[in-house]
């Protein structure tokens, strides 16, 4: 059975409908097809169609995207130009329509291409126990995920970065729609003409979407030259661990991965 | 099973049913409607062929739960046609030699809808990606890009139009 909470007021139920066994529906593209796959526990689905999680606010140089918002909702919103190829890079039109921001930060690997997105951006997540709300930077929220389930996601927020400061690719092997062999999301901020506060994030290069510490060093401080990216591009594999799976093995990924790298940064 | 009252538009027709909770509306339009062009395939949203249009977007009715569809506008193919008249797609799709075991066609014309609705001028790379969550096993795709094609260009024609 499902329950459908109808105000925003019932978010406060969520946890502990969870407690019980109840498992969370955002877009339906992870929860359902679960279900789909074999006899389900009877335990209740939580549905938030109606809590209001779906609106995106951008303002003073903040984003905050509800948990409920849809990849074709960010795709559409003229302010999210940049966040505009990580939506459309997730799955055909339906997908888009449905898959939301929420449950993208629970995507497995080789998918969650958001995740990777909202790393890069630094964001925080914004998550509702019952009683208070609290805030998570994402990297910690991503290692914790699967313990969470007494919280639902609300929200989460980041700052917008400088024009041309944040970039994307996702490597598939199918155009246009596949799951990743590589998403590469970095966002590079200049301060006179040098890099400062690199961010990079890779999917499907571990169980979750990952920093690249060490290529990030190896930027800071200096100008978005050949020489830099290439010294940055020898690093990028270094702290991850791919999986083998249909899409690629984890030796091409770590094989294509500095190419890419490569490629987005001198594009 | 508990039993939830759904109030919705479905191919233009106000619609109230009472579904088992946590069902699909894969299952709703099968099972109970037996509206059937809707094909049931892979069940996780991979294959597309159970796509309907909701609320003018393509949506997968085999992740979609029927309860969710509360107050919404639901179109599946056998809301296209007019009158008996086929829609200029679904005639396309046959003139053009787009389908061949069919399977995949209802959820190919509802996905090419929803391209059209939005953008009347599609470029080739548009519609493919329109289609990408659509799979089809017997054509190539082509002559399915073919017939989106075709009928982009005759709704640009003012005498297609009218026609």
């Amino acid at each position: 059975m499902s329950v459908t909470l109808t105000a925003a007021r019932q978010a406060r139920l969520v946890p502990a409908l969870q407690a019980k066994g109840g498992r969370i529906v955002a877009g339906g593209t992870l929860a359902i097809a679960d279900l789909n796959q074999g006899p389900t526990s009877g335990s209740a689905l939580i549905t938030l169609d109606r809590l209001g999680f779906d609106q995106v606010t951008a303002k003073g140089g903040k984003v905050t995207l509800g948990a409920m918002v849809t990849m074709a909702k960010i795709a559409r919103d003229r302010r999210l130009k940049f966040l505009h190829p990580v939506a459309n890079s997730i799955g055909g039109p339906a997908v888009r329509a449905m898959a939301t921001v929420g449950g993208n930060l629970f995507a497995p690997a080789p998918y969650g291409d958001m995740a990777a997105a909202l790393l890069a951006l630094d964001a925080e997540v914004t998550l509702h126990d019952g009683k208070t709300t609290r805030k998570l930077v994402i990297e910690a929220f991503l290692r914790q995920r699967h313990k969470l389930n007494k919280t639902c996601i609300v929200s989460v927020s980041f700052a917008s970065p400088p024009a041309g400061a944040f970039r994307y690719f996702k490597a598939v092997r199918r155009k246009p729609v596949s799951a990743s062999v590589v998403t590469i999301a970095a966002l590079l901020p200049r301060k006179a003409g040098k890099i400062k506060g690199a961010r990079i994030a890779l999917g499907a290069m571990a169980e979750n979407a990952v920093r690249a510490r060490k290529a990030e060093a190896a930027l800071e401080g200096a100008a978005l030259d050949h020489e830099a990216i290439a010294a940055a591009a020898n690093l990028i594999t270094t702290e991850t661990s791919p999986a083998d799976d249909a899409y690629a093995s984890a030796w091409y990924r770590r094989e294509i991965a500095p190419v890419y790298f490569f490629r987005l940064l001198t594009a | 099973m508990t039993k939830v009252a759904v109030e919705f538009t479905l191919n233009a027709r106000e619609q109230n049913e009472f579904v088992e909770s946590g069902s699909t509306l894969l299952a709703m339009l099968r099972d109970r409607l037996d509206l059937y062009a809707t094909k049931a395939g892979c069940h996780q949203g991979t294959c597309g062929a159970c796509t309907v249009i909701i609320d003018g977007e393509p949506h997968l009715s085999c992740l979609t739960l029927a309860e969710r569809c509360e107050g919404r506008e639901i179109t599946t193919l056998e809301g296209l046609s007019l009158d008996g008249a086929l829609h200029p797609l679904q005639q396309a799709f046959m003139d053009g030699f787009a389908a061949q075991c069919g399977f995949c066609t209802p959820g190919m014309i509802l996905a090419a809808k929803c391209l059209l609705d939005r953008n009347p001028e599609p470029t080739r790379a548009e519609i493919a990606d329109a289609i990408s969550g659509n799979i089809c096993r017997c054509t190539g795709y082509e002559p399915i890009i073919a017939a989106i094609l075709s009928v982009a260009e005759r709704m640009r024609d003012p005498v297609g139009k009218r026609a």
